[in-house]
Order: C-alpha cells, then sequence, then structure tokens
C-alpha cells in the first residue's frame, strides 16, 4: 500500500472546477473537487453516470473537450503546475508523465496503422531513442502486456486483435513512455466480462512494477475493492467520500456511499444496477441547495437543506455530509408528502 | 486479393460489353449507315453488294461480335463527316483532353484537399468560413458561366491569357503536348481551372467533413493522449483516414472531368474529343460517336480499377489474411 501521507504527493487536484458555458448559462459540472494520488498509488473513481469522473480524469490530462473548461482550481503534478500550461507544454507531458486508457480499444488505435507502427511512433515522440531502439522497446512492450507471438504480432494492424488483445496494446501504448500516472477511465467497460479481470489484473501488476500511480474510474465495485489503495466517490459533481478503500466499502461513511455498498458487490455488477437508493442524481441544471445529496438522503435534517458540506474527516476517510460534523445534520424533517 | 481483382477485371469487362452493345446499337439502328456512306445517285444492287461487303446482313450477334473485335483493334470505321478513320481522328485528339483533365485533376486535388484539410481543423475560423461560402459558389455555378466569367476578366479585361485554342504545341511522336511551350501553358490554366473547379469544391467538401469526422473519433483522442504532436496527429493519423473516401471520389471525378471536358472545351475552342463529340452529334457522325462512347467507359473502368487497387495500398483491414474476400462482399 503505497497510500501513506509521508509520500510528497504525485497528483494534487485542488478545488477543480469544470464549467460549460451553455446557452441557459453555465454548468458546473466538476464542483470544488480536491484530491492527491501519491507515487504509485491506485485511486478508485467511483460514481453515477454524470457524476464528472470522466471530466475529472480528462481535466487531468488536459484534454477536456470544448466547450468545457478548466474554471478553476489548480492541478499540480510532481509539484509543478500543469493545468494552465499552453497546448504544446501539456502535449509533452501527455504520454510522457501522465498516460491514459480509454473505455473502448475497438476504436482506441487508428486502424491504418500496424501496433508496432503506433508504439513507435509514440517511444521516439517523448524519448531520444533510434527506430531501431524504439523498435525493441515495443518489442519488449508487447511481451510485457502478453500478447503471444509478440514478434509476429508486432506489424499486425489493430484488426487482427481481439478486443482483450487490442487493450493490452492500448496499455502498452499509454506505458511505453515510462509515465508516473496513468488515467484509466472506464478501461474494461466495453470487454467481454470474461476478460474484464484480466486486464485490470494486467494493469495493476505493470503499474506495480514501473511504480506507475493510477487514476481508475469505474463502475465495477468489485474492481475497486481489489485493485485500488484509495478510493474517491464522486456525486453530482462534486466528492462525496474519499478514503482508504477498505474503509470506504465495509465502513462507509457518506449515506449515499452506504447506499452504493449496500449490496455486497460481486466482480463484474456494476453500480448502477446495484444503486439501492431510490431516485436519480440531479441533474446539473437543478442541483438542490443545502447537500446536493439531501433529496434521496434518508439521513438528511434542516441543515442539510440550506448549508452545503464540504469533506470533513470522518473516520480514517472524509466525507462530505453534515452527519459528521459537531454540528450533525439539524432538526428532523417532517414527513409530509413524500410518499405521495 | 487475387481472387478480388479477378473479379473486378470481370465485372469491368462486362461493363465494357454493355457499353459496346450501346455503341452497337448506335452504329446498327440509329440511321442507315448505307445512307451515310453513299450518294444519292447510288443504285439499289450497289447499295445491296456495299451492305454485303460490309456485313451488314449478317445476324446482329456476329455483326456485335465483328464490331466488338474490331474495336478492340481500334477500327471504328470512317467518319461520316470528315472520311477519316475514326480512331486516328480520336486519337489525334485525346492528348488535348488527357492534358486539360490531368491539370484540371492536379489543380483540384493539390488546392482542394488542403483547404478541406484546413477548414476540417479550424471550423470554426473566420477563413474557413469564407472558404466554405465561397466552395459554395463554386458548386452551384454551371460550369459554362465560370469559363465565359474567367475569360471575361483575364482574357478581354486583364489580357493576361488566351481565350480559346491550346496554343503551340510539340509533337512527340503520335502525342502532342502542351507542356513544352510558353504559350501552351498558358493556354491551359483557364480551361484546368474552369474544369477542376467543380471538383475542387467538391474534394475541399468532402475532406472537410471527413475530417471533422475523423476528429471526434477515439483513436484522435487516444493520440492525443499519447502526446503525439499536432503535425503527426492532422497529417498522420486523420489525414490517411479521410484517403478512402478521398480516393473514390477523386477517381470517379476523374473520369467525370473527362466526360464533363465536353463543356469547357467548346467554351474555350479546346481542340479535344469532347469538342470532336459535340461536333459528330452535330452531323450525326455515328462512327464517332460510337467510339467516343467506348472510349469514355474504357477510361471509367480503368480509372475504378486503379481506384480499387489503391484501397488496398491504403486500408490494411482490406489486405490482410482472407480479408479481401470478407471485405468485398459489403
Ligand atoms: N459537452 C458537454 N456539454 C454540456 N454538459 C456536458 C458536456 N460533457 C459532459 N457534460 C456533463 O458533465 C457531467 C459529467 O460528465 P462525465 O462525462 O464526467 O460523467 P461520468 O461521471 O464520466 O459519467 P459516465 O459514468 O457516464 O462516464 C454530465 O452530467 C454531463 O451531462
Ligand atoms: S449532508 Fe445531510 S443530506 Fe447530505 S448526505 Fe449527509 S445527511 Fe444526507
Ligand atoms: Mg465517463
Amino acid at each position: 500500500m503505497a497510500s501513506q501521507t509521508n509520500n510528497p504527493p504525485l497528483l494534487e487536484v485542488k478545488n477543480l472546477r469544470v464549467e460549460f458555458p451553455t446557452r441557459r448559462g453555465t454548468l458546473l459540472a466538476v464542483d470544488d473537487v480536491s484530491f492527491d494520488i501519491a507515487p504509485g498509488e491506485v485511486l478508485g473513481v467511483v460514481g453515477e453516470s454524470g457524476a464528472g469522473k470522466s471530466l475529472t480524469g480528462n481535466a487531468i490530462i488536459g484534454l477536456l473537450e470544448p466547450p468545457g473548461r478548466i474554471a478553476g482550481g489548480e492541478i499540480r503534478l510532481e509539484g509543478r503546475r500543469i493545468d494552465n500550461l499552453p497546448y504544446e507544454e501539456m502535449r509533452k507531458i501527455r504520454g510522457a508523465r501522465i498516460g491514459a486508457i480509454f473505455q473502448d480499444p475497438l476504436t482506441s488505435l487508428n486502424p491504418l496503422y500496424s501496433v508496432g507502427r503506433q508504439l513507435v511512433e509514440t517511444i521516439q515522440t517523448h524519448l531520444p531513442l533510434s527506430a531501431a531502439e524504439a523498435r525493441t522497446r515495443a518489442l519488449d512492450l508487447l511481451k510485457e502486456v502478453g500478447i503471444p507471438g509478440a514478434e509476429s504480432r508486432i506489424d499486425h494492424y489493430p484488426h487482427q486483435f481481439s478486443g482483450g488483445m487490442r487493450q493490452r496494446v492500448v496499455i502498452a501504448l499509454a506505458l511505453c513512455a515510462g509515465p508516473r500516472l496513468i488515467v484509466a477511465d472506464e478501461p474494461t467497460t466495453a470487454l467481454d466480462v470474461s476478460i474484464q479481470a484480466q486486464i485490470i489484473a494486467l494493469l495493476k501488476r505493470l503499474c506495480r512494477e514501473h511504480g506507475t500511480a493510477v487514476m481508475l474510474v469505474t463502475h465495477d465495485m468489485g474492481v475497486i475493492a481489489e485493485t485500488a489503495d484509495r478510493v474517491a466517490v464522486m456525486y453530482a459533481g462534486r466528492i462525496a467520500e474519499i478514503g482508504p478503500v477498505r474503509d470506504v466499502v465495509k465502513h462507509a461513511k457518506h449515506p449515499y456511499t452506504k447506499g452504493l455498498m449496500g449490496s455486497i458487490p460481486s466482480l463484474g455488477v456494476r453500480t448502477e444496477r446495484l444503486t439501492q437508493i431510490d431516485g436519480a442524481m440531479p441533474r446539473l441544471t437543478e442541483i438542490p441547495t443545502g447537500c446536493a445529496f439531501n433529496p434521496r438522503c434518508t439521513e438528511r435534517g434542516q441543515r442539510c437543506l440550506v448549508e452545503r458540506p464540504d469533506l470533513m474527516a470522518a473516520g480514517t476517510s472524509r466525507a462530505a455530509c453534515w452527519l459528521h460534523d459537531r454540528g450533525g445534520v439539524g432538526a428532523p424533517i417532517v414527513k409530509e408528502m413524500v410518499d405521495a | 486479393m487475387l481472387a478480388f481483382i479477378l473479379r473486378r477485371l470481370l465485372q469491368s469487362i462486362a461493363v465494357l460489353l454493355t457499353v459496346g452493345v450501346v455503341a452497337f446499337s448506335l452504329f446498327r439502328y440509329v440511321g442507315d449507315p448505307i445512307n451515310a456512306m453513299v450518294g444519292q445517285d447510288t443504285s439499289m444492287e450497289e447499295r445491296e453488294t456495299l451492305r454485303e461487303k460490309l456485313g451488314l446482313n449478317d445476324p446482329a450477334p456476329l455483326q456485335f461480335l465483328n464490331f466488338i473485335v474490331n474495336a478492340a483493334q481500334g477500327k471504328f470505321g470512317l467518319s461520316y463527316r470528315t472520311s477519316e478513320p475514326v480512331g486516328r481522328l480520336i486519337l489525334e485528339r485525346v492528348p488535348a483532353t488527357l492534358e486539360l483533365s490531368f491539370c484540371a485533376a492536379v489543380f483540384a486535388l493539390f488546392v482542394g484537399v488542403p483547404m478541406g484539410v484546413y477548414t476540417g481543423l479550424y471550423p470554426r475560423h473566420w477563413s474557413s468560413r469564407l472558404f466554405q461560402a465561397v466552395s459554395l459558389i463554386g458548386i452551384s455555378l454551371p460550369t459554362f458561366l465560370i469559363g465565359i466569367l474567367l475569360i471575361l476578366v483575364f482574357a478581354v479585361w486583364l489580357r493576361l491569357l488566351p481565350s480559346f485554342g491550346r496554343g503551340e504545341t510539340v509533337q512527340i511522336g503520335w502525342w502532342t503536348t502542351n507542356f513544352l511551350t510558353w504559350s501552351g501553358l498558358k493556354a491551359l490554366i483557364l480551361p484546368s481551372i474552369t474544369l477542376g473547379l467543380f471538383q475542387l469544391t467538391l474534394l475541399m467538401r468532402l475532406v472537410r467533413s471527413e475530417m471533422l469526422e475523423v476528429m471526434r473519433t477515439e483513436y484522435i483522442k487516444f493520440a492525443r493522449a499519447r502526446g503525439l504532436t499536432n503535425r503527426a496527429i492532422n497529417f498522420g493519423h486523420a489525414l490517411k483516414n479521410t484517403l478512402v473516401p478521398v480516393i473514390t471520389v477523386t477517381g470517379l471525378q476523374l473520369g467525370a472531368l473527362i466526360a464533363f471536358a465536353i463543356v469547357t472545351e467548346t467554351v474555350f475552342a479546346w481542340p479535344g474529343v469532347g469538342q470532336l463529340f459535340i461536333q459528330s452529334v452535330q452531323f450525326s457522325d455515328i462512327p464517332v460517336m460510337a467510339a467516343y462512347l467506348l472510349l469514355i467507359g474504357l477510361l471509367f473502368v480503368l480509372i475504378n480499377l486503379t481506384v480499387d487497387l489503391l484501397y488496398f495500398v491504403v486500408d490494411p483491414r482490406l489486405r490482410s489474411q482472407g480479408g479481401s474476400a470478407r471485405v468485398a462482399g459489403h
């Protein structure tokens, strides 16, 4: 476990805000998100669809799609601020210091170039290697990610690989210039269930061997429980709870997390389907005042309707919930027409 | 892959035979070839012997066979209008049309594709919007009008370029070329622009929309995540993925250029096969028309074959292990 606080953080995200200007005003899609990732640490990120997980990841790799933009806060990698770098500066960091893996291995590779060419091109973009050296490195990487017969496969094209094999190639591409951090956004969602565990195990093993930290976005609580050191639970653009994985899974502090963990998750089960909480996450345009979770919360009090909780200490974790404040949730809310 | 090429070859032959049937029918059933060949005072017996000698009394399939065999050797008989062998008549004019079409295609490709890339990469930039607007004009103005406008501006007002003819040409074997004299090159400019403008705007709009689409794909996003340079992404990854449709359209348009050279050649009095065709239509010069049809058919088929082969060069999905059978099936 690499989550000890004596390591200086590899990645620091502070008060990150991501917004979308629209005709009907500005949507705040990521609202005041802060977290750290230590070197070599795996941070799991979970939350319902639309919670802002991908936007947070894209903001870190500097690839928010316009008109989305970082509206506030800062992102630091190894102490250096990276959220306001010019495109060209950030490009040199992407792939070299921060790698990324996306959902769909079938479409992440350019169909017209051999996997070897795509590897060599990435390696040579970031490392001062000759073509021959880059090819050797590419070959080693393919072997490392478990492509059988790598010597003959290196010149094959993406369509000649199965989905699982393609995702292995994608992992090799993300790792090929030796990044310190990998942002993996639902890296197995598009894959066959039988292959998902293998790919996650591979990612975990490689990152441990290379000392690479991972921000692992997933819907799969089983994957989180098995892979992550810490976990951040996102809700409506904010972090609801963050802490060591065992504590969050076994002793959830936020009512939303408790709902998520309500049934013991087994591998391959997605949070969407096991959500035991009534109602749905509010749309960005209609986030309630006070705690964003309050319409669905069974433990809310008067205070939750008016005051927004920030992350606060809750045992070994931190949770954004008044239950963990000395002031509490305030007076109970009288049920009136709730069960209509 | 070999099977694929063989199949395409067979298809090409079928297409050519169909064009042959049309050309033959023109020959045989539109007007009476004998009437066209002999004078008013020729007797019925003489006509009948001529008919027999020319094989016009043979059964139609046999005549068709003869026609095709002759056509394959470039023998189309004599022109009704000039009494010269049709093959030679056409051959004399082929270089003019091919050189004009070639220049128009080069103009369309080398201006249209970069403009498409640019407008696709920066769709919101004011210059992209300007290109788009201008291209709409290019697409909607008829060719002859563009030609006349160009003549008006560059030949009549500015007196910079000639408005008709090929200028001086140089003979190389049976081929006459514009490329080796100053006046020949100048004469090419206006007709090439006129002929290529429509194709240029078409290519630009095609590349633009393909570029826009490709830039949205996951592999471009992933290429960015890998930190590749913009240059590598735009011209290596994105442009290459737009190539298949660009090749298709360029190929088809090349055929169209040669076929539609008719209008441009008429406007600029360009002595090519298109102009010859217009003259033959006016004189009902059936042998020339039939030969022209076959020639255009042959060019289309050759271009299509080339395009098919280029697909294999560009797209590995078509090339690999038996993939040809799978993909060609769609
Ligand atoms: N281009 C956009 N314009 C407006 N709103 C957007 C845009 N892109 C994303 N959003 C909003 O931002 C919010 C967060 O999106 P994000 O993709 O980060 O969610 P997510 O947590 O990754 O969800 P999922 O699990 O479905 O991937 C969503 O509510 C979405 O509606
Ligand atoms: S702050 Fe209140 S409403 Fe929000 S989760 Fe905690 S108890 Fe529920
Ligand atoms: Mg997402």
